[in-house]
């Protein structure tokens, strides 16, 4: 395989991690101010189906990514409102909406289904994609891939470096405590979660209006990547740089699956499919094992070094979740 | 103090709003495809209630809800959250076919009897369906990993495994297709009310079993209660000395042997044979239903009744409406939505008359 292969592959790496990225951040947001979103796998679903429709519709693409916007801020929203305001289970409602989005964008998406429609094209940055390499890998993308650069970077300025990003960590860490220090928990809330909802709405468009573009139906190909971006919220452990990581690596895998494939006829193409499947559990195991009771008595039989160095290793991948994610807040 | 009468009228009354509001909802859909409501919810009453045959589909479609939902309410009472359901059937549909396979020429050589292989192939079904579950509940118990996550991936796990033996090892012969894999004998059937139907009057005796029996089992014994105990406040049931990790586990196995054994139901009674999308959805729908019943067994049978005949029902709309029969889902969505919202309302407002804000 010639470089400029590979890199063009790379480049398509970046470019469809692009939307897992912006579902998985939206989800950190949301979660790190203690709401768990678990509608994504529906809300990408029905913004991919509303974005494409806008997008037909008014000829414009940038109305169509606004569309999936809304529309994940929307579906956030009821979210938002029955845990804050209702204080209902979020486990709940958030997959009774992962159904209900789901089967919405198929019964809404069923006249435009396979309708040729617009999609965004790649805008090389001028001067910058003529950088070997580098050029090629970064500067040949689309506006949207951009952007998800542009997101890591300033979801992480944002949550480690501002003030209001203390506020939100303390949202979901000590709700009571930020309360104590003036912050209204309930607004904040709803609107950390509408914030995360849109971002992740966007990641529907830049399916149907780039990376597939059109809109399949069941078969578009989308159903699962919002639980693999739920999963990458946590073994990113919650921060933007190290959730960019494992979008790209998902990525990444994804691509090595299609490559090997040909070169790999014994393995039936069902199976590498839903390989990000069971690698998602497989990294789940890893993240919380540090947690598991028995895991610690392992530990204490080990002999004094590598009892210290898996220790390590343990503490160096494990994930601990917002303090209070997924309670409601009582001010008394 | 809220007034006893109000507070007895006050739960039908927000039910009701509930179901009147998901109408809305759903009206407002219909009417943004350009579609008229009422014809549409006329389809789906005439689609599932028309006829003797499209009743009996009802009742068939009613088995695997009413074996879900019935192990779903176990799941639930100790707080687990078993969204690997869909798997646990497939798993149980799998195992089932694959002891059908080996029973088929014993059956047909006279060696063994019909009923025997059956029986035996429903059993490996359970067995399967057990399987799948307690591996949820091995990582969530062993690796920390939330039975959501555990679940759902073993999920696609279970599906593509199905797929590939479908167009793999257990391929028709010739060419392999999406209609699945070689139709059984006849003899390895589970008997039906008629030649034409599909409707097995002991799946549906299974069916309704299973409920009653997680009702008692809920309800009346001292199981029950413990299951519940660990649901409410595992800590403190451990603390109780009720061994909370083995009653999860337990509770993950027996809700997988129902789900094999819907998944068995539908490979010897529905379709004779592996199909790829043999759990229909069935497990998800379970989900619903029981969260639609506040995860009570007795009013559980008549909700999965309306839901399968919703599905059946919209079978039609694309016929006569040429509407997408995913509005079924739509529906039962937005009514479970509304049911939770309502429920959260009414006990905010009561809330709110004993004084907080």
């Amino acid at each position: 395989m010639s470089l400029d292969i590979v890199l063009l592959g790379l480049a398509g790496v970046l470019a469809s991690a692009g939307p897992v990225l912006f579902a998985a951040i939206g989800e950190a947001i949301s979660e790190r101010a203690g709401v768990i979103n678990l509608s994504m796998n529906g809300l990408i679903l029905l913004a991919a189906m509303g974005g494409f429709a806008a997008a037909l519709a008014t000829g414009s693409v940038v109305l169509g990514f606004l569309a999936g916007a809304a529309i994940g801020g929307a579906v956030a929203a009821v979210v938002a409102f029955s845990s804050i305001t209702l204080r209902q289970s979020q486990v709940a409602v958030g997959f009774v909406l992962t159904l209900l989005c789901r089967d919405l964008s198929y019964f809404l998406g069923s006249p435009i289904m396979g309708l040729p429609g617009p999609r965004i094209s790649e805008a090389p940055l001028p001067l910058l994609d003529r950088i070997p390499i580098l050029g090629t890998l970064f500067f040949r993308q689309d506006a949207m891939t951009y952007l998800s650069f542009l997101l890591v970077a300033l979801a992480w300025i944002f949550i480690n470096r501002t003030r209001p990003g203390l506020v939100l960590r303390g949202l979901g860490e000590r709700p009571a405590a930020a309360y104590a220090r003036g912050a209204d928990v309930g607004r904040l809330r709803y609107l950390y979660t509408i914030l995360g909802g849109a971002l992740a709405g966007l990641a529907g468009p830049m399916y149907s209006l780039s990376i597939k573009a059109g809109w399949k139906g069941t078969i578009s190909g989308l159903d699962g990547i919002g639980w693999i971006a739920l999963a990458i919220t946590i073994f990113g452990g919650w921060s933007p740089i190290k959730v960019a990581l494992g979008a790209y690596l998902f990525a990444f895998l994804q691509w090595l699956g299609l490559v090997l494939q040909p070169s790999l006829p014994g393995v039936p193409s069902q199976v590498l499919q839903v390989a990000p499947f069971p690698l998602m559990i497989l990294t789940l195991l890893f993240v919380n094992l540090g947690n598991a009771e028995w895991v610690a008595t392992f530990l204490s039989r080990l002999p004094e070094r590598p009892r210290r160095a898996m220790a390590r290793l343990l503490r160096a991948m494990n994930a601990k979740p917002p303090a209070a994610l997924g309670t409601p807040f009582e001010k008394d | 103090m809220p007034e006893p009468l109000l507070s007895r009228t006050q739960k039908p009354l927000f039910r009701a709003l509930a179901v009147l509001l998901a109408l809305g909802l759903a009206s407002v859909v219909l009417l943004a495809t350009g579609a008229r409501p009422f014809a549409a919810y006329a389809v789906i009453a005439q689609g599932a209630l028309g006829s003797w045959g499209v009743a009996s589909d009802v009742l068939v479609a009613w088995v695997p809800l009413l074996l879900v939902t019935s192990g779903l309410l176990l799941t639930f009472t100790v707080g687990l959250w078993n969204i690997g359901i869909e798997g646990q059937i497939t798993f149980g549909a799998i195992f089932a076919t694959w002891a059908l396979r080996g029973f088929q020429a014993p059956v047909l050589g006279g060696s063994m009897a019909p009923g025997l292989a059956i029986a035996l192939a429903i059993l490996a079904g359970m067995a399967g369906g057990a399987l799948w579950a307690m591996l949820v509940g091995a990582l969530k118990t062993f690796g920390g990993v939330n039975e959501i996550f555990g679940g759902l991936g073993l999920n696609y796990v279970a599906t593509a495994l199905n797929l590939w033996l479908i167009f793999g090892p257990w391929k028709r012969p010739g060419v392999a297709s999406m209609s699945g894999t070689v139709p059984f004998d006849r003899r390895l059937w589970l008997p039906t009310v008629s030649e034409q139907s599909r409707f097995a009057p002991t799946a549906l005796v299974l069916g309704l079993a299973s409920i009653a029996i997680v009702f008692v089992l809920i309800q009346g014994t001292y199981f029950g209660l413990r299951l519940k105990a660990v649901g409410r406040n595992p800590k403190a049931a451990y603390l109780l000395g009720i061994p909370t990790w083995q009653y999860s586990m337990v509770s993950f196995a027996i809700c997988g042997l129902l789900a094999g054994l819907a998944g068995a139901v539908q490979v010897t009674a529905v379709y004779h044979r592996l199909i790829p999308s043999i759990s229909s959805g069935y497990g998800y729908m379970g989900l619903m239903v029981a969260m639609l019943v506040n995860f009570s067994a007795a009013v559980a049978a008549p909700v999965a009744i309306f839901f399968a005949a919703l599905n059946v029902g919209a079978i039609q709309l694309p016929i006569t409406l040429k509407l997408d029969s995913s509005l079924a889902g739509v529906l039962q969505g937005t009514l479970v939505l509304f049911v939770l919202l309502a429920e959260g309302a009414r006990s905010r407002i009561m809330k709110g008359r004993g004084g907080a804000r």
